[in-house]
């Protein structure tokens, strides 16, 4: 009896089954979770304004007033890192999204068409490829210059050819099957094709690709700003903080702590979440 | 197999042109006019539009990549620096060394760290030294590696005074950027490592070994690590990349004169050539070790070698 409820589960239900197993990847989830919340109700959460100067207080050490202690101007960096979070993961989230949407479309059609159109497509990516992914994001922002949009185009630009080649590879592990055949036989486009029957298909490893991506798009972004290639003050960038922090390390550890550490946890969580719904997904587990 | 270079080294010429065009086209939409950067708000226009001229930038966009390519190509000149009055070529090679040796030192501390800890944790799978080594590993790879550097510096230069927080020459300066750097690298090797001797270590042909009296020391390195080596060189080759964007970090912190720093300076200073010759070299120099991967490869696996005839 029991067996037989078991096998309902449907293909999310499953996943989620088996990602809740998985203690790590739940805590990635969790700590993703808080991220967003402090993100979305930053205005509530953070105890002061993310730019509100106060020269008398500058370089404080952590307190009970304020938790992360003061950075050079006097302001409280606990509330700068949860504004920080907006930022990051605006840039994260809306990163990925262009190179999803471009990486993905050139992999479709690459994969799908084949002949000329998929060795022209993917030779470009090939050369795209062929520049380390935080050069060409480098190149980018020094050519259309330092702005939050600029970061977030740069970083998505130069992650487009991965995402490509991943919807490419299981469009052609896909293509070949019968039920494609059979939508085609029935007169069905080439559009629907890809999108009703073949993208559902090859989205496990575009999800999990997707996730990985994010951190990486937050880690490229707060390297440039780190760099000096990012956003100006006073945005609150966690990367441009650490910067600030860089700065005055000698005298005052705090204000290099608490943004680095913000940035590697954002990350941390991301790569388990995004390594455990790799395992979750991974159909050859499932049983 | 002399074959197989020869074409793969053809091949690195439409890739290299490509990237030039590229980045040629990115720095030429910039905006900012380079002359007016290098005389100054006080220059008169005369002298702005005179040194337009002798800098070429007065010509169409075609005929200022033309003019590019045929001095790249003929006179392997990619230009003068606007704000030394070098040559570019000249302003690569003197920060070259410097990011060579961060590089090398690193990749050499990854493999040498990584490879006999991921061996260590496949052998001992589930054992606590393996379960230590999986939870360092994911820290490792999600450490920035700008500050993992500040971390050293703030413990080990201004806590404890132990290592001197900049410079590059002697082996105690060298020993942060590189560990900085390696971090990730050993982190994500040791990860490769252990998943590929796990399933090396599993197949029949080691049991048969095992059978025969062979003892474990020999089972582990001479028969599994060997033919679970390729997806490792793998990965050491595309950390090379990675490997690139951490140094441009790791030179800013620790004050290190190498290309990535040449690069960002560039940049914040308008110096177009040298940009442009800083990406072109890291893109020729990602290539090439993308090919030494490649004939590597054939070492390892005799039936790779075989498909390169």
């Amino acid at each position: 009896m029991d067996q037989k409820k078991e096998k309902k589960y449907s293909f999310w239900g499953d996943t989620w089954r088996r990602l809740r197993r998985n203690r790590l990847a739940m805590v990635g989830l969790i700590i993703i979770a808080l991220l967003i919340f402090c993100a979305i109700f930053a205005d509530f959460i953070a105890p002061y304004d993310y730019a509100q100067q106060d020269l008398m207080i500058a370089y404080q050490g952590p307190s009970a007033q304020h938790w992360f202690g003061t950075d050079e101007f006097g302001r409280d960096i606990l509330s700068r890192i949860i504004y920080g979070s907006r930022i990051s993961l605006q840039i994260g989230f809306i990163a990925v999204g262009i190179s999803l949407i471009f990486g993905g479309f050139l992999g479709a059609v690459a994969g799908y068409y084949g002949g000329k159109l998929d060795n022209l497509i993917m030779r470009i990516m090939d050369i795209i490829m062929s520049i380390p992914s935080i050069l060409l994001a480098i190149s980018i922002v020094a050519a259309l210059g330092s702005s939050m949009t600029n970061l977030m185009i740069a970083t998505g630009v130069s992650y487009i050819p991965s995402y490509a080649r991943i919807v490419r590879a299981s469009i052609l592990g896909i293509k070949d099957q019968e039920f494609i055949e059979a939508a085609k036989a029935i007169g069905t486009s080439d559009k629907t094709i890809i999108i009703r029957h073949i993208l559902p298909n090859c989205l496990a490893p575009i999800i999990v690709q997707a996730t990985l991506g994010v951190a990486f798009a937050i880690l490229t972004a707060a390297g440039l700003s780190f760099i000096g290639l990012g956003m100006a003050q006073p945005t609150p960038e966690w990367g441009s903080m650490l910067s600030s922090g860089r700065t005055y390390i000698r005298d005052y550890w705090h204000m290099t702590l608490f943004p680095g550490l913000a940035i590697a946890l954002t990350i941390f969580a991301l790569n388990v979440l995004g390594d455990g719904l790799r395992d979750a997904l991974d159909p050859k587990l499932r049983g | 197999m002399i074959k197989y270079i020869a074409k793969r080294l053809l091949m690195l010429i439409p890739i290299l042109l490509v990237v030039t065009f590229v980045i040629f086209t990115l720095l030429y939409i910039t905006p900012g006019d380079p002359a007016k950067m290098i005389l100054g708000t006080t220059a008169t226009d005369e002298a702005v539009a005179q040194l337009r001229t002798e800098l070429g930038l007065d010509q169409p966009f075609l005929i200022q990549y033309l003019n590019y390519m045929k001095d790249l190509i003929f006179h392997f000149d990619i230009g003068t620096s606007y704000s030394t009055r070098q040559p570019v070529i000249q302003e690569i090679m003197n920060c070259l060394p410097a990011t060579l040796k961060l590089a090398f030192s690193s990749i050499l501390i990854a493999v040498v760290v990584g490879i006999p800890i991921g061996v260590i944790s496949a052998v001992k799978q589930y054992s606590i030294f393996d379960n230590i080594v999986m939870v360092l590993g994911l820290v490792g790879i999600s450490m920035p590696v700008f500050w993992l550097g500040l971390l050293l510096i703030l413990f080990f230069s201004v806590q404890m005074g132990w290592l001197p927080a900049s410079g590059y020459s002697s082996w105690q300066q060298m020993i942060m950027p590189a560990v900085t750097l390696s971090a990730q690298s050993i982190a994500v090797v040791a990860r490769m490592t252990r998943s590929s001797m796990l399933e090396e270590i599993r197949k029949d042909y080691i049991r048969t070994v095992r059978m025969k009296g062979q003892t474990e020391m020999r089972i582990t390195i001479f028969h599994g690590l060997r033919n679970a080596l390729i997806p490792i060189v793998t990965v050491i080759g595309t950390q090379f990349g990675s490997l690139l964007g951490g140094a441009v970090m790791c030179e800013t912190i620790f004050s290190i004169p190498g290309i990535g720093r040449l690069m960002v300076d560039s940049i914040k200073a308008r110096d177009f050539p040298v940009v442009q010759g800083g990406v072109l070299f890291i893109a020729i120099g990602f290539a090439l070790v993308n090919l030494i991967v490649d004939i590597i490869y054939a070492f390892l696996d005799p039936k790779i070698k075989a498909q390169y005839k």
